[in-house]
Formats: structure tokens, sequence, C-alpha cells
């Protein structure tokens, strides 16, 4: 009997031993990011104000704001949305629907998984010597957007192959067995069922893009800019423009990245306050991720 | 062609013991009064000849030839792997979706003449004449009504006529009653059962030549089971029914004509009644008397 309450008790001490670890390695975790964003508050809250945001930035670090680069980050997350999104869902669509499962398509396979690995600067330069270089492009919201749209484009594709995955046989057997073609089955079946595992994958590509600094220096984007790109919309026919696709722009990371390198303090704190309204943004983004994935998830039970 | 192809229940009776397939084409009134001198007509639907199937170099059915009777049950059973739903799955060449899937053979449906695996047929007519219920109910994570009306909507159907024809396939599959409310809701609200029965109003919805049912109960309860069991009594009035089962009581309560498959081969098909009373092979008797499978 003594026996078996020595080998329990060992146990459970082997238990307890693990717990106290497990604990310890999750609060670092939490507490690295805690103590960041308490630093981080505590510099640059007292920055932020609607000032902050609406004025371009400036030699005196008073007056300084972000609004350059914050339209900057918007437009070109506009692009790289417009542009990664169909492409790699399409990718993705075709890849999992339609090739023949061969070593040609798994090839493709691993080297889209290697894709999703390779640093970002590498795919500035590439964006570099074939945007800026070869096609002309600029070093322009263009050219950025269609950066980060190389960069996240992996993702895209393996969460579009991931979510169509999740999709039961049966339902596409059902579908066909009514007399679907493959791009019906795919319009009214896989893409809207499958739409809450992409969408995740989506935003939090993008949500990745939106703090990318390496590859937008690489092909050249401003630290300094005091102007906006021109307005997409126009009072004279024909309306819209897209004239902004070729203007020069800067991003947050990059207005953050240059505001520290400065010796003045207080641009110290204008980074900070950069910093803040990224994050909030970055952490709204995976919130709209969560809530889309719980209300799909709640609609659609396999 | 049609005239050669009906044949007189009175002569079946006569040829019986040679292995001519028209002793399978049974008609119903025959089956409940159990008088084979009726005079009763049968047509046949469907003609299974010399049909081989292949998954890559797996044969998974060998050398099959039947028919199937129009406007009658037909049940496949046997045990595991032998290849019943391989079989079923021809008909709407639903094997087509996968790669490395071969047919030799002849399926011919009457009275079109289309060769179904033929190769000059577009396995998309097929699935468009064909219908086929699964194991697993597999409604759409759409509303009921948009279950309903999805192989209409594929055919083109819309407004007032898709309305009505829905409302009729959801009453032909005896779930009217119970769905009329609640059309625009989740097809994933309703019980096992019912999603079930809606895949069948979904089936019947487009009017199919034959229908198919691939272990339709096996997912459900005893009630549901009896359910459905009693619809496709009634639907063979509408349509030529094909069901594999593995329940072999379900095969003697529904069907008019059953099948016994073993190892990818058709071993024994012929009017319910014979096969459960009297099954002319030893295999046969063996597997419904539960010795193996």
């Amino acid at each position: 009997m003594s026996d078996f309450k020595r080998i329990i008790a060992k146990r459970k001490r082997q238990d307890f031993i693990f717990n106290i670890i497990g604990i310890l390695c999750t609060l670092i975790g939490i507490l690295t990011l805690g103590a960041l964003l308490v630093d981080l508050l505590l510099d640059g809250l007292p920055r932020l104000s609607v000032g902050f945001l609406t004025h371009f930035p400036s030699r005196f670090a008073e007056q300084a704001g972000i609004l350059s680069s914050w339209v900057g980050t918007l437009l070109i997350m506009i692009v790289t949305a417009f542009t990664a999104v169909p492409l790699g869902v399409a990718a993705g669509v075709y890849l999992e629907e339609y090739a023949r499962k061969n070593w040609v398509t798994n090839l493709i396979e691993i080297n889209i998984a290697n894709l999703a690995g390779v640093p970002s600067i590498i795919y500035g330069l590439m964006a570099l010597g074939l945007l800026v270089y070869q096609f002309r492009l600029g070093q322009s919201v263009l050219t950025g957007g269609l950066t980060l749209a190389f960069l996240i484009l992996p993702i895209v594709i393996v969460a579009t192959r991931e979510a169509l995955r999740t999709i039961p046989q049966g339902i596409r057997e059902a579908a066909y067995a009514l007399g679907s073609t493959k791009w019906q089955v795919v319009r009214h079946h896989l893409l809207p069922y499958s739409v809450g595992g992409t969408m995740t994958g989506i935003i939090i590509a993008l949500s990745r893009a939106i703090g990318e600094t390496a590859p937008l220096i690489t092909i050249g984007a401003l630290t300094f800019i005091a102007f906006l790109p021109p307005p997409p919309l126009r009072s004279q026919p024909p309306f819209v423009s897209f004239e902004w696709l070729s203007s020069p722009f800067s991003v947050l990371p990059i207005q953050m990245f240059n505001w520290v390198s400065r010796p003045d303090q207080n641009f110290v704190f204008n980074a900070a306050g950069a910093g803040l309204v990224l994050i909030v943004v970055t952490l709204s983004l995976n919130a709209v991720a969560i809530v889309i994935r719980y209300r799909v998830r709640k609609r659609i039970k396999w | 062609m049609n005239v050669n192809l009906e044949l007189s229940v009175g002569a079946i009776s006569q040829t019986i013991m040679t292995s001519d397939f028209s002793r399978l084409l049974v008609s119903p009134e025959v089956r409940d009064s159990n008088d084979r001198a009726t005079g009763k007509t049968v047509q046949v639907k469907a003609e299974v000849s010399e049909l081989n199937f292949f998954y890559g170099k797996l044969q998974a059915l060998k050398n099959i030839n039947m028919v199937f009777g129009a406007n009658q049950v037909t049940a496949i059973i046997g045990p595991s792997g032998c290849g019943k739903s391989t079989l079923l799955r021809c008909f709407n060449r639903i094997h087509d979706l996968y790669p490395d899937t071969r047919y030799e053979g002849k399926i011919i449906l009457h009275p079109s003449g289309t060769n179904v695996i033929g190769p000059e047929t577009d396995p998309l007519e097929m699935r468009l004449r064909v219908s086929m219920v699964f194991q697993k109910p597999n409604a759409f994570p759409k509303s009921v009504y948009e279950n309903a009306a999805f192989g209409l909507r594929l055919r083109g159907v819309n407004g007032k006529e898709l309305e009505e024809q829905v409302e009729q396939s959801l009453r032909a599959a005896a779930l009217w009653e119970e769905v009329k409310d609640r059309l625009r809701q989740s097809a994933y609200t309703l019980s096992g059962g019912q999603q079930q029965r809606l895949c069948i109003a979904r089936a019947l919805a487009t009017d199919p030549e034959m229908l198919l049912f691939d272990e339709p109960t096996s997912a459900l309860d005893p009630i549901a089971t009896g359910k459905i069991e009693d619809l496709i009594f009634e639907l063979k009035k509408k349509v030529t029914v094909v069901i594999v089962t593995h329940n072999m009581q379900q095969a003697a309560r529904v069907s008019d004509v059953t099948a016994f498959m073993y190892l990818g081969e058709l071993v024994e098909a012929s009017p319910t009644k014979d096969v459960f009373e009297n099954p002319a092979n030893k295999l046969t008797e063996e597997y419904i008397t539960g010795h193996f499978g």
C-alpha cells in the first residue's frame, strides 16, 4: 500500500514541478509584452492628441505629427490587400481544388511554405530590382503596396488552403452530385464556407505587413515627408484619380525609426506615440479577425 | 427499343431459372399481393453490363451484369468493402472527382439509351439526371430553403416557379409540415433525420431519373430511419430508387429487388422475397443469416 502512495506522491511532485515551470515560461512572454506596453504608454500617451494625428512631421518635436505616415500606411495597406487577397485566394483555391496532386504541385507547395519564411528584406531587394528599376514604378505607394503584397502572398495562400481543407468532403460531393461545375462549387459553397478561416489569415497577414519596415526602406520610402498623396476623389469628372498610387510615401514604422534615431529626447516620445497608434491598429485588426472567426464558427459547425 | 424492354411478369416466372435478368423486374403490386400472374409489366431503367471499375490498380468491381427496374427499389447489400457503394457511385459519375479512377463496360440508361460511363457522356450530365443521397446528412450550411433550391438554381429555375418546386420537393420528402415556418433558418438547426430528409428533398427537387441512396439511415436513430424508409417506399412511384444498405431488415422492408455483392462481384440479384427466403447462392444465405459480414 505504502508503495503505491510513494509512487503517486512522486508523480504528483513531478506534475507540480512542471506546472511551476510552465507558469514561469508563460509569464516571461506576458511580462515582457506588458513591460513594453507600459513603457510605451508612459512615453507615448502624453504625446497622443488630435494634433499628433493631423500634423505633418516637423523639426520641432512638439509640433511634429504622423499625418503623412498614417495616411501612407493606410494607402499601402489598401494596395497590399487589393493585390494579395485576390491573388492569394485564387492561388489557394487553384492548388487545393483544381490542381492535380503530383510532384509539380508538391514542389510548388513546398516552395510556398518556404517563401513564407524568407526574410522580408529579401522581398525589398527583389522589389527594388523588379518594380523600381525594371518596371519603373518608382519609389511609390504602388511599389510599396506590391512589395508587401509579395511578402504576405504565401501567408494568404496557406490560410486559404487550410480554410478549404476544413470543409468536409461530403459537402463537395453533395454539391457536385447536384450537377455543379467546379466553379459553381467554389463560388457557391467553398468560398462562402471558408470565409472565416480565409479572412482570419488575411487579417493576420495584413497585421504583419503593417509593421514591416525593412522592405519599404529598401525600395526607398521617405523618412520625412510633409505632403499628402493626391486625393482619390475629385470634384471634376472622372471624379476618381489613381495619381496617389505613384506618390512618394512614408509609413508609421519608418517614421518611428526616423524619430528614434534623433538625439533630441522629445522625438523619442513622438516615436512612442506613433508606436502606440501602430499597436492599436494591429490589435484592432486582430480583434476583427477574432470576431469574424467567432461569428463564422457559430454559424457553420461541421 | 421500348417494346423489347417491356416484359410481362407472367413470362418472367417461366424464365427464373435461366440467367435472364428479367426475373429482377418485379412490379410492386406483384410483390405486395405475392401473385406473379397479374400480367403487370415493369420497364428497365438501367442496364449494367460487363462493368469493371478500378481505383488505380485496384479492381473494385468485377464484371457486374444487372438490370434495374423502373419505379422499383433495388437494394444492394453485402459486407463492407464489397463494392456496393462503388457500384452506386458509378451512376452519377461521382468517381470522376477523384484521380486514377477508371470504368470499363456499360451502364445504359433507358429510355434515352445514354451510356452513363461512356467517354462521350459528360459526368455533369449524369449528375443533372441522377440524384444522390449520402450516408451522412450533408446539408449545406445555408437556409432550409436554399438547400432545397440549390439544384433548381443550378438549372436556372427562379422566381415563383422556384418557390413552388421547393415546396413540392419538401412535401415529397415529408418535411414540409415540419419546416414550412422555418424555411429561412439554417439547415443546421434541423435534427439529423430532418437534415437527411432535406437532402432527399434537395435530390428530388430536380426531378431525377434515378435516386441513389448510399446507406441513408446509418447515421440516424430508429424513428428517423422509419420515416426515411416509408419515404423511399413512396418515392418509387415517381422515380427509380437504388439503395445501398448495411441493414438487411431495411433491404427486406423497402426493396423490390435485392442484389448481394461480395468482393467486387455480384453474387445474386433476385426479387427481395426470394433472396431472403430462398437464396439461390450459398454465400448469400450465409450472409443474410449472419454467418459473416
